[in-house]
């Protein structure tokens, strides 16, 4: 399998703030999925913001390729474009706009990106309906402004619902289980499992062992400090679960 | 009570750098070009010859020239306000020319007889007059600096008995109405800037929707400010009468200049009894550059009188444009049971002003008032949202919800929230809601990393917070008041 994600030596630190990553190093192929766990503080959640671009973060060493490419060389919006998603731990609500006009805006630009014709209301419409079967969700989310008073779960679905949309290549889940109950986290990990494809990786960040019990990875990695210090494969996740990560001594 | 720009939402949804700031407008004014057409113009100047001069040209009758020489006596009298949160250079009032009319247009009989270099002014500008005008389905009535055009769609309107047409045009074929009306609900020394356009007005538009009518189409005025150093004083009277409907549109735009030109504009509607009136403006005026350099002048005066009991006035605007605004439409809620509204958005720019708001006066039983005021503020740009509910004490039952809220673009722009209530009834409900916040780093990423760029980014979360002003204008006009957004913030993302 060909490496989609090459991340080699990553350092990055909040913006004049303390370093948060100490040197990430981390292949991911296509159809692969990865769970990258930790402690509070380890620097998941910022692992995920510097990879998709966002504000507030400053790289101060290392590399990222992403097919190829310099990840890091490319903006926010462009690296969408390019096929990465990011599924919000805290989706952002922007009120007055319509959730699906929102996503046709998304799907249209990542389109012309592409070269393609952008779809009209008729396509859009029947593509919105093919996801919703897919991930057996209601169309109650669709009439709403985006993320506004949706709960918790409502939100978490939003988000993948957007990814089944956009039918991202690299799919990184910020602590997408955070927050949900036993039915939502469920539903929602019901979901990314029908979004695993041999041409897509995920990436999800979870502080919690018991979304690897719904969606099973390829393989887990520990992060403490700023660093992945262990990593194996679905089995590690059980080993994890009985030791916790204090087996990990002075780094965690 | 005043939210300045430091009142803003949690420190977690404030930008941390300068990533919003201004910097320059990208594209900058689309409708800044001039029309090279013969005009005649008064000489520069303003005494009791001018008004004469004016009165003499479009061959009013002699009430309407004392009518105009007691406002000009009146005016004289007068001050310019000074309460509104603007910084206004003094303008010279003898510098300014009172009257400029394209040459041939005295009086175009059709389409055919209009200068076709008018003609193409008002296809650039995307007017539909002619047979677009029928396409389109409005019908418009465009003032080119002080004269009107050509009214299309008069014969189809005249069928149902409704007149519109010019002001002047009014003057000469419905005295009656005209001397009824003109003056009743903004009396001429209601203000420094009503008296001066009662003095000089010099033509604008006159509706009249006869009782039972509900007008079939759009109403629609295009203002177009052409000339240099001229100064635009249009005015528009509108009447319902009983049970009629008429919905109005207004737009406006100036080619870009170096100087300040003024636009001093009344507009008066009234609605009788059971008759409802909408009144749309999209404001484009030129804003001046970057630097606040040229731009219109905006002081106008809209008022709508409710007299009749049931009857309903509502005003929405877009103000993007003009260096200065300063602007308060309102409803005189006289009739038992009458409904007036506000519905707002505007956006200052670079160096653009704006105090802008409503006075929503309850007079009659029952009446009710809803003002929904967006007030968007980028570059340096100033906004202030200035608002009167008064409930007077026989007005039983008066209700209003006022809401406004500001949103802030960048740290170098200022939004102000003046209200100001008077409740002189004990059973009066007033609601006021206000809030100010900037546009938060969290929501620009997240449309970004849905893969928006930062322009349509910004556009989506401004059109968002003004949706339930938006959803007031007419279709055609929504549309349009939407890419006007997008532009006048252009520049306006880092």
């Amino acid at each position: 399998m060909s490496k989609l994600l090459e991340i080699r030596g990553l350092r990055a630190r909040i913006a004049n703030g303390r370093e948060v990553l100490k040197g990430i190093d981390l292949d991911v192929a296509a159809g692969e999925v990865h769970a990258i766990m930790g402690p509070n503080g380890a620097g998941k959640s910022t692992l995920s913001s510097v990879l998709a671009g966002k504000p507030g973060y400053e790289v101060t060493g290392g590399t990222v390729r992403y097919l190829g490419q310099d990840l890091l060389a490319m903006p926010a919006d462009e690296r969408a474009r390019e096929g990465v998603f990011l599924a919000f731990q805290y989706p952002v609500e922007i009120p007055g706009v319509n959730n699906m006009y929102f996503l046709r805006a998304a799907l249209n630009a990542g389109r012309r990106q592409r070269g393609q014709a952008e779809l009209d209301a008729q396509q859009f419409l029947k593509a919105v309906r093919d996801r919703l079967k897919l991930l057996d969700i209601g169309d109650d989310l669709l009439r709403r402004a985006v993320n506004v008073g949706f709960s918790g779960g409502e939100k978490k679905r939003n988000e993948i619902f957007q990814m089944a949309m956009l039918e991202p290549k690299l799919a990184i889940l910020d602590e997408t289980d955070s927050g949900l109950d036993i039915d939502a986290l469920r539903a929602v990990s019901d979901g990314v499992n029908r979004l695993r494809d041999p041409a897509r990786a995920i990436v999800m960040i979870t502080h919690y062992q018991r979304l690897l019990d719904y969606i099973v990875p390829d393989r887990v990695h520990v992060l403490a400090d700023g660093r992945i210090v262990a990593s194996g494969d679905k089995t590690f996740a059980a080993e994890l679960e009985r030791t916790g990560y204090a087996y990990l001594g002075d780094a965690a | 009570m005043s939210d300045s720009a430091t009142a803003n939402r949690p420190a977690s949804n404030a930008p941390s750098t300068g990533l919003l700031e201004g910097i320059v407008q990208a594209e900058g004014y689309k409708y800044g070009f001039t029309t090279d057409v013969e005009t005649e113009d008064a000489p520069p100047g303003l005494n009791e010859d001018t008004v004469r001069f004016i009165s003499a040209k479009k061959g009013e009758p002699a009430w309407l020239l004392e009518w105009r020489l007691k406002a000009f006596r009146r005016w004289q009298t007068m001050a310019p306000p000074d309460w509104a949160k603007l910084d206004i250079a003094p303008i010279d009032y003898q510098a300014a020319s009172y009257y400029s009319a394209p040459k041939a247009a005295s009086g175009p009989k059709s389409l055919d007889e209009v200068d076709p270099e008018l003609l193409k002014t008002y296809e650039k500008l995307g007017i539909p007059l002619g047979e677009r005008a029928a396409l389109a389905g409005v019908a418009v009535d465009a003032v080119f600096d002080s004269v009107s055009v050509a009214t299309t769609f008069k014969d189809k309107l005249a069928d149902l008995g409704i007149i519109f047409c010019s002001f002047g045009e009014a003057v000469r074929e419905h005295p009656e109405l005209v001397r009824r009306y003109l003056g009743s609900v903004v009396p001429q020394g209601d203000n420094f800037f009503a008296a001066l356009n009662s003095a000089v007005f010099s033509d604008g538009s006159f509706v009249y929707v006869p009782a039972g009518i509900r007008c079939p189409m759009e109403l629609s005025t295009y203002f177009r400010i052409n000339a240099a150093k001229t100064g635009q004083f249009e005015r528009t009277l509108l009447i319902a009468d009983k049970g009629a409907y008429v919905s109005y549109l207004e737009g406006c735009t100036a080619p870009q200049r170096d100087e300040n030109q003024l636009h001093a504009a009344v507009v008066e509607l009234v609605a009788l009894e059971d008759a409802e009136i909408k009144y749309a403006t999209v404001q484009n005026w030129y804003p001046g550059d970057e630097n606040g350099k040229g731009g219109i002048y905006n002081f106008v005066t809209k008022r709508g009188a409710c007299r009749g009991a049931r009857s309903k006035i509502s005003w929405a605007q877009v103000e993007t444009g003009s260096a200065i605004t300063w602007k308060y439409p309102s409803c005189l809620l006289e009739g038992e049971g009458s409904t007036g509204a506000f519905y707002s958005v505007a956006i200052t720019n670079n160096r653009q002003q704006a105090d802008t708001g409503t006075k929503m006066i309850h007079i009659g039983r029952d009446t009710s008032s809803t003002v929904i005021s967006k007030g968007i503020s980028a570059g340096r740009g100033q906004n202030t949202y200035r608002g009167q509910v008064k409930v007077l004490s026989n007005a039983d039952g008066a209700r209003n919800y006022t809401q406004c809220d500001s949103l802030l673009i960048g740290k170098r722009c200022g939004a102000h929230t003046v209200p100001y209530i008077d409740v002189r009834h004990p059973g009066a409900k007033v609601e006021h809601e206000a809030t100010t916040s900037k546009i938060s780093e969290d929501q620009m990423f997240y449309c970004q990393q849905r893969g928006l760029t930062a322009e349509d980014a910004l556009s989506l979360i401004v059109n968002g917070f003004c949706k339930e002003v938006l959803n007031e204008l007419p279709m055609e006009f929504a549309v349009e008041a939407q890419k006007l957004l997008a532009v006048s913030l252009e520049g306006s993302v880092g």
